[in-house]
This record gives structure tokens, sequence and C-alpha cells, in this order.
């Protein structure tokens, strides 16, 4: 393992010997731990896992099954409770859930009985309090036209493929202006075709919107094409970080200019290397 | 949208459109070959079984009617000698109404029945309508002078009893309905209550509707004792919400406790308040499974109402069929028969209504009911 963390002082931090300034930091996980309790005693699944991410920083997550990112994920969305440690955004401890950290699941999660314009209004409606309804609709539309449903606005959730589910999921998330956007694993259930087409959909918002992103993956080659940084996580109980792969492409990419990159299979290789150890 | 209401829809909402389908294809010649079995399935199969139901009813009825024949003609030869229980034999032979053995009726006694009653229908009607006219002018000036004006009290005909009994059976699906919804929905969103109440809906859920009715008469005779109300028409509905509501409380219960854990998610990362989270995530998702529950508290009530009427004495469809039991005239078995026939169609109607509205309210339109 050839990275060293260290958070030094609440000032700055450094890694693999570049020193940021803290307040590029958007997100900061401080020894975290994740203890479940079984009949034969305590499981842990994660310990002293620390991790900062930075602002407009876009972040994957590989790791085996079972290893707990998804566990990780959730205790950032706040949909899970924190053993130890600390998560903070921008600096402060996180309480429960929250709209400042917009999270994409794995299934899309829609309401079912309400059209892909009113499950992006759900949350639309609750961060934007103040704006008139026309304006809140105008927002909700304008993302849905970003993720290509323009012709859908008025489809039940049930009446849209699960590609355009997850497009409508990707809607409503971005909406609501989040400070941080986690993604378990949103394209895991789609075909590698309708997979691309949401990679590059996402990708593109995202160059938009430089939302601080933290996605969880299988796919190595998901990984690198959408990240600045692909974390590996070492297989649990105890799950940490293994490892920190910088990924140096410019952006905007392209999913051509990525893979004639000279570094791609470099990295595909670090990545393979690391899962297969 | 305007909707008409065409014969298609009403076949199809009985459920009998794919039969009327094949017998129209028959008669116009579209029906090939590879039809056939359609056919067989669709037309010949129902008919048969239709065909075999009364005939069956009938050779029964008919070897049990000759049973009792056999022992009205030798009582009357061991009591009353030869020349008797020959008169009676003829008698019986005859087809003579009155000298019938009491046993269950045949197909057509319950046809004949049925169409008596509906002639009882209508001069009972007419005889409301002129006693109606009779009255009007002395109820005006009985009303002018601030008196009760005088009311028609002769007896309910069956179809007013049908009428009755349905109206009851309304009263009592909306008792449990407003009872038994918001009392699901409280205890659906709390763990705690759900689990501190569970023995009362399962002790109270078996309880016989007889029991429901000592119960309410119990209480409702306290409060009813100088009141006007028409206290077996209270009672019978009040019974029979509270012996049908057990169904919706634990299907509403269950709806929304288990509420998909990702819409919970979801409620939760967009922050939705409490009000929030209950109509527009939990209530709409738990719908299909609080209708699946009316629907069965609507026949639970409709199977209960004939008991519950029957001791009440409200005069309804369960009424009907006692008064007939205990009449004992030739045709009483017979009209029992029809009211039993009546009584089951209007409970298939009711159960195709709740159905059509539960898959109203379904959002996914896949799920097989």
């Amino acid at each position: 393992m050839t990275t060293i963390i260290e958070t030094n002082s609440a000032n700055t931090y450094s890694e693999n010997g570049i020193v940021y300034p803290s307040s590029n930091v958007m997100l900061d996980l401080v020894n975290l731990k994740k203890v479940y309790p079984t009949p034969n005693g305590e499981y842990i699944v994660l310990e002293d896992l620390n991790l900062q991410i930075m602002k407009e920083e876009f972040l994957t997550i590989i790791g085996h099954s079972g290893c707990g990112k998804t566990t990780m994920l959730s205790m950032i969305a706040g949909l899970n409770n924190i053993s130890d440690g600390t998560i903070s955004v921008l600096g402060k401890h996180i309480v429960g859930p929250g709209p400042d950290r917009g999270v994409i699941f794995q299934s899309p999660s829609l309401m079912p009985w309400m059209t892909g314009l009113q499950n992006v209004l759900l949350g639309v409606n609750k961060v934007f309090p103040h704006a008139s309804k026309s304006q809140r609709i105008e927002i909700a539309k304008y993302y849905l036209q970003k993720v290509g449903l323009e012709n859908s606005f008025n489809k039940k959730a049930t009446e849209l493929s699960q590609g355009m589910q997850q497009r409508v999921g990707i809607a409503r998330a971005f909406a609501i202006k989040p400070q941080v956007l986690l993604l378990d694993e949103p394209f895991g259930m789609l075909d590698s075709l309708t997979r691309g087409e949401l990679q590059d959909i996402l990708i593109e918002i995202w160059n938009k919107e430089k939302i601080t992103a933290v996605m969880i993956t299988h796919d190595v080659d998901e990984a690198i094409f959408l990240a600045d940084r692909v974390v590996m996580m070492t297989s649990g109980p105890k799950a940490k970080i293994g490892d920190i792969l910088n990924i140096n492409f410019e952006r905007p990419r392209t999913r051509k200019s990525v893979l004639e990159h000279d570094d791609y299979y470099k990295y595909r290789k670090h990545l393979i290397d690391f899962l297969e150890h | 949208m305007k909707q008409s209401l065409t014969l298609g829809k009403v076949t199809k909402f009985i459920g009998i459109a794919g039969l009327l389908e094949t017998i129209k294809d028959l008669f116009t010649g579209n029906l090939d070959k590879e039809d056939f079995k359609n056919f067989l399935r669709k037309v010949i199969m129902p008919l048969a079984s239709v065909f075999l139901f009364f005939a069956v009813w009938y050779f029964g009825a008919k070897s049990l009617h000759d049973i009792e024949a056999d022992r009205l003609i030798k009582k009357a030869l061991v009591e009353q000698g030869p020349a008797e229980a020959e008169k009676v034999r003829a008698c019986i032979e005859s087809g003579e109404k009155t000298c019938q053995p009491n046993s269950l009726p045949s197909p057509a006694q319950v046809w004949g029945a049925y169409q008596t009653l509906l002639a009882d229908h209508y001069v009972i009607r007419a005889d409301k309508k002129a006693f109606i006219e009779k009255t009007a002018v002395l109820n005006a000036k009985r009303v002018a002078n601030g008196e009760a004006a005088i009311v028609y009290t002769g007896r309910p005909s069956f179809v007013d009893q049908i009428f009755t009994s349905i109206i009851t059976v309304f009263a009592g699906f909306l008792l449990a309905l407003f009872i038994a919804v918001p009392i699901g929905i409280i205890i659906g969103l709390s763990e705690t209550l759900r689990s501190s109440v569970n023995w009362l809906i399962q002790i109270f859920k078996p309880v016989s509707p007889v029991v429901w009715f000592l119960l309410v008469f119990m209480i409702v005779k306290t409060f009813a004792k100088n009141s006007d109300a028409d206290s077996a028409f209270i009672i019978c509905f009040i019974s029979v919400g509270l012996c049908s509501m057990w169904a919706t409380l634990v299907n509403t219960a269950m709806g929304v406790s288990s509420v998909d854990k990702d819409y919970i998610n979801v409620a939760k990362v967009l922050k939705l308040g409490p009000m929030q989270k209950i109509f527009k995530v939990i209530l709409p998702s738990s719908l299909p499974l609080i209708f699946t529950g009316l629907r069965i508290t609507l026949s639970v009530a409709w199977m209960v109402l004939i008991a519950i009427e029957l001791l009440a004495q409200s005069p309804g469809l369960g009424s009907f069929v006692w008064e007939e039991f205990q009449n004992g005239a030739n045709d009483s078995n017979s009209k029992i028969i029809a009211a039993m026939f009546v009584i089951g169609i209007i409970g298939f109607m009711l159960d195709r209504i709740m159905l059509t509205i539960q898959k109203m309210v379904s959002f996914n339109k896949n799920d097989g009911i």
C-alpha cells in the first residue's frame, strides 16, 4: 500500500505529499466505525476508516461484495447509525439524513403512484419551499430534460423502463441541489448499453453542476471513467481503505478518449490487481 | 371523460365477457378451428357446469321429495288405514300444493317462489301508493296542526327487505371503514402501539357475529331506551361493522407498517415532514392493501348481516329467511332458497364492485388479485 493519508491538523490535510487547505474538504470521515451486534458477539464491519473528499471531486469506491461499501455510504447519507467516529459535511457533523446529501439508490425507488415529474417535485418542493409553484415545476422539468425525459413528464413511474426510472432518480437527486451526491451502485441493475448511456448522462450533468460525488460500483471501467480518485476497500470484517488511485484524465472526458489514453490500462491493472490479490 | 355503460363493460365487469365474445363469434362465423379449444373452455364447460348443477339439484330434490312422500303414505297407512293412504298418494301425485311433503324444493318451485315474491312486491307497492294518496290530505292537515303524519306500517315486500339489507350492510361497512382505517394507520405507524394492542385484535377478530350482536345489544339498549331511533337497525349495522372491520384493521396496519424501505429512505433523505411522509408516501403505498382489506370487510359484512338480521329482527333478508322458516307454509322452503340465491348474487356483485375499485387504486397493474 503506497498511500498515506493523515489528518494532521484542522487546517491542512495532506495526501501523497500534496497539501490541501482544509476549506477544500467537503466530506470528512474520521475514525469511522460500524458495529452490528450478533448473537455471537459484535461484528465489526468498518473500523478506523478515514477519508476526506474534496469539493467538486468525483470519488468512486470499489471493493468486494459485503465489504461494507454500502454501509459506509448509508452512514454518510445518515440512514445508518454511526457506531464510532464522525462524519462531517463542510466541517459540520452530520446528524441523520438531510437534503444536503442527495442519494441515488441502487433501485430507482420512485414512488410508483406518482408521475416522473411528481417524483422529482417531491424533493424540489421540500428544498425550495419559498419558490412559486411554477418555478418549482420549472426546476423539476429542467432536470428531467437534462436526463433526456422531456417526453415523459407525466408518465407514471410504473410505465417507465428500469433505465428511465433511474434517469428520474438522477434528476430527483440533482434537482434538490445537494452539497454531496451519494450513489449506491446506481447502474448495477441495468444492462451494459443502458449503463453506458446513463454514465454519459450522469457525467454530463455532473460536469455542469460539479457536485461532490461519492459512488459505489462493482465495475472497474465505470470507476475509472467517472472518477477523480478511486478508493479501494479491503474485504470485511473490519474493512478499511486499502488503496487510493488518482485518475488524472482531463475533464470533460469522453469514453473514447479515456479508452485510448495510455494510462488507462495501467489504472485498470492496478484496480484489478487490488481486487484479485 | 364521459363513459357510456355498454353491454361489453357490464359483461366484463361481471366476468363473462369472454363467454359472450365467443358465442358472438360462433354465430357470426368468426370461429376458426384454433378457437375450438377456447370455445370448449369458455362456453361449453361453464354451460355444462350450470347444467350439472341444476341436474344434481333437480334429481336430489326429487329423491328427497319421494322419500318424504313415502313416509307420509306409510304414516297414513299405519294410522288411518289403506283407503286414506291411497287418498294421500293420489293427492301427492296430482301435484296439489297443499298435500306436498315439506322437503328441498326443486328448481321449478324456487323459480315459482321467486315470481310469487315479485308479484307480492307489486301488490304491496300498489297498496302503499294507494295508502299514501288516501292519507295525503289528512297528513297535510295533521302536519299543519303540528301532529305527526300517518305513515304506512304494512309489512315490507321482499324487494324492500333486500334494500333494507343493502342499506344496513353499507352503514356497517362505512362504520368499519371509519373505525378500522384510522386505527389501522395509527397502529401501523407505531411498532409499540402495534405490539401493545395486538392481543386485543387477536382475541376479538375470531368472535362470532352472534356474540357481537349480543354485545352491541347490551350497550345500545342503554342508550336507545327513550329514543325514537330504529334500534334494531342501529344494533344491526353496528354489529355488522364491528364484526367485519378486523380484516381492514389488520390489512391497513400491515400495509402501513410494511411500506417498501426504499420509499421510507427517500422520504428520510428528502427530510419530508411527518404529515407529508404519511400522506405522500405511506398512505399511497399502502392503499392497495387497505382496499384488499375493505374488500374482505364488505364480503364478511354481507355474510354476517344475514345472521345478525335474523337475531335482531331487523326487516331485512335475514329476518325474511327466518320468518319463512318459522312460517312453514308450502312455499316457504322455496322462498328461502330464492332468498339464498339473491343473497349470493348480491354478495357477488358487491365483491365485483370492490374488486374494480381495488384495481383502480392499485398502482402496480401487474399485481395479480
